[in-house]
């Protein structure tokens, strides 16, 4: 067991191409460490890096205290788990478990008896005399990560594990990395481009864009206090909703109304470079059937009409979306994160994700009038996404001051 | 449905029939002559009305036709080796590796392919004068291995092609060093690739020719296709198309037992289960 640190450290490759830039990370020992992003954004070739598989270009990676930078990967003592699994076709269960020790040169019996723990807490001792051909998606999956815990390494990396599974099993199999994790109290460093993987897997979550960290740290404080626009869009499922909001009289016109601002906000917005066009962001919980609400609840908050366009009853609560008029809020990092989603169609005006209770008896075309917390909203400058109402790491919606 | 299925299954039926006659009746034809007795050679039957083993007794008794048979085992193996060997380390670096001047490897491999082997003729045949090395074993398998080792490249890059990558970065991170990655991982999984190519490559060798015409001149390193060329009757009233037979179906046996026995090593799908997709 070890902790990992970066220091610094770049990937370029020879066309020029810088995949990941300057990337600063300690992550403890024993702790899981989420690397989450859209494709592209360097998160593979970190993970890469740290196995020893890419060259790093410039920066330290230090193992345990020790730069490992020009070490082979076999020499760095850490474990990979990977998105095909990887296993050897042409060995046995047994075989490819026992593979790493008998590169180790462990005595027989010792790898004997480590294969079979092994098998034992991932359930696959009945499957251990069996090719990879004839397991299932999910054994092949367990196999692999068997052969990453079978010889205790100092660390275990993981790329997109459960990425090739279907989604019933994804879920069961994320548990299970879970508890194992813990049992072994093993440094990981998991990749995912999952953003619910990311939030229910990690202690922490690193989130990439374009090769250089957005923001680190537990899901819970990504998903309240992001640190800038991509950070909101990529966290939380449905994902935040964006509208346009424009300074005027001390004020912001938006599509859902005026919604007032907070003194601090306001101080940020009197600068002589200060956007006149911002973004706001409100997640979907946020929002209420206003016929719901307490008299006290509705004080923090405020009301909009808008008609109902398609209600998804979920059972414990409802995905209502709304149509809204007005300007669609843009910027480079909303449109990336709609590219990743694969959403490049996106109809006409604007399209508002509300989660109601499921009490709420809204239907489908009828206009609905519907509350939403000013305490939780978030306002982004659009030219560089950063989070205006973020204050020493907090946010505390527009009204804050 | 029905109908139109057993249609075409005779269809094809007849076809492969047509293929299969086309492609071994001069097989068999060699083969009945050389049953056949010097008298009833010329008949034009095709059964043999008088079996004889004579002619198999005269090319066993000849040193001419032995000597030249442990030639072609010894060049036709040695070659075949040596190519495969180099050629599975060529082509791994092709498939894996991103090296300058790669594609002019590739490119260059591809020409020695095609380009015409009479034309070079004349040239090896001086050269292997001038270094010594004509009408030896080693004068033939260095040609063999430099026309083999194209054919090699591009067999056994299709199928390195085909190994997940993956496989051997996993066998990196399970420890292994890149020759460990190799022989263990890599190679076995290779193993259908190494064994159609050296097929084709001793095939190549064994059924060679022009070469071993030109660069050999006694019974040294002539190898069985030349000596059959050379063979003679008792005497010169005599004639040996009977013995020519013969030694034809000999030389054959060797290649159909090695396709047979390799044939079962070929075995497809061997990666599956590798990887997911």
């Amino acid at each position: 067991m070890a902790d990992i640190v970066l220091d610094k450290v770049s990937k370029k490759f020879p066309d020029g191409t810088v995949a990941v830039a300057e990337v600063d990370l300690e992550i403890a020992d024993g702790e899981f460490v989420i690397l989450v992003g859209p494709s592209g954004c360097g998160k593979s070739t970190t993970l890469n890096m740290i196995a020893g598989l890419e060259d790093i270009s410039s920066g330290e990676l230090r193992i345990a205290g020790e730069k490992v930078n020009d070490k082979a990967p076999r020499e760095r003592d850490i474990a990979m788990v990977f998105q095909s699994y990887a296993l050897y076709p042409n060995m046995t269960v047994r075989e490819n478990m026992a593979f790493p020790l008998r590169l180790a040169k462990l005595d027989k019996e010792t790898i004997n008896q480590k294969v079979d723990e092994a098998a034992k807490v991932l359930e696959l001792t009945a499957l251990l005399d069996r090719k990879p051909a004839n397991l299932s998606g999910g054994q092949r999956q367990r196999v692999a990560m068997g052969r990453a815990i079978v010889r205790q390494p100092k660390a275990f990396l993981m790329d997109e594990p459960l990425s090739n599974l279907d989604a019933k099993l994804r879920v069961q199999m994320r548990t299970v990395v879970s508890r194992l994790q813990k049992q072994l109290g093993t440094t990981t460093v998991y990749v995912t481009h999952d953003q619910t993987e990311a939030m229910t897997l990690g202690d922490r979550v690193v989130i990439m864009r374009g090769g250089a960290i957005q923001q680190v740290g537990p899901p819970q404080e990504l998903y309240d206090h992001p640190r800038n626009l991509f950070v909101a869009g990529f966290i939380g499922s449905p994902s935040m909703n964006f509208l346009h909001a424009a300074v005027e009289d001390g004020k912001l016109k938006t599509a859902l109304g005026d919604v007032p601002i907070g003194e601090r906000v306001r101080r940020e917005l009197e600068g002589a470079d200060a956007p006149r066009e911002l973004i706001l962001g409100i997640r979907p919980e946020h929002f209420e059937d206003a016929e719901l609400i307490d008299d006290e609840t509705r004080r923090r908050g405020m009301e909009f009409d808008a008609p109902v366009e398609i209600v998804e009853s979920m059972g414990s609560d409802k995905y209502v979306y709304f149509t809204v008029e007005g300007e669609r809020a843009s910027a480079a990092e909303l449109e990336e994160l709609a590219a990743d989603a694969g959403a490049d169609f996106s109809g006409g005006g604007s399209n508002l994700v509300t989660r109601l209770s499921a009490e709420s008896p809204v239907a489908e075309g009828q206009n609905r009038r519907v509350w939403f917390n000013l305490e939780k909203i978030h306002l982004f400058d659009p030219t560089n996404g950063r989070n205006l109402t973020l204050h020493e790491g907090r946010a505390a919606g527009a009204l804050g001051d | 449905m029905a109908d139109t299925t057993t249609k075409a299954k005779v269809r094809w039926g007849l076809l492969d029939l047509i293929v299969v006659v086309f492609a071994l009746v001069p097989v068999l034809w060699i083969a009945s002559l050389s049953f056949k007795t010097p008298a009833t050679l010329t008949d034009g039957k095709f059964w043999p009305r008088e079996w004889t083993l004579d002619n198999y007794r005269t090319i066993f008794q000849t040193d001419q036709f032995v000597r030249a048979l442990v030639n072609s085992i010894g060049i036709a193996l040695i070659a075949t080796l040596i190519a495969v060997v180099l050629g599975a380390m060529a082509a791994y670096a092709i498939s894996r590796l991103d090296f300058p001047g790669k594609k002019l490897l590739v490119g260059v491999s591809l020409l020695i392919a095609m380009f015409p082997q009479v034309s070079l003729v004349s040239p090896l045949f001086e050269i292997e004068r001038q270094l010594g090395i004509f009408d030896t074993w080693p004068g033939l398998i260095l040609p063999y291995i430099t026309f083999a080792l194209p054919l090699a490249i591009y067999t056994l890059s299709a199928f390195f092609k085909q190994i997940p990558w993956d496989l051997e970065k996993a066998a990196k991170m399970d420890g292994a060093t890149q020759g460990q990655a190799f022989r263990r991982v890599i190679a076995p999984l290779a193993a259908p690739g190494l064994f159609t190519t050296a097929i084709l490559v001793f095939i190549f060798c064994w059924n060679d020719f022009l070469f071993a015409i030109t660069l050999t001149s006694t019974e040294r390193a002539r190898t069985v296709p030349v000596a059959l060329s050379f063979f003679t009757g008792e005497s010169q009233f005599e004639d040996p198309t009977g013995a020519i037979c013969a030694a034809a179906v000999v030389i054959t046996i060797p290649i159909i037992l090695f396709v047979l026995f390799f044939q079962r090593r070929i075995v497809s799908g061997l990666t599956s289960g590798a990887v997911k997709g």
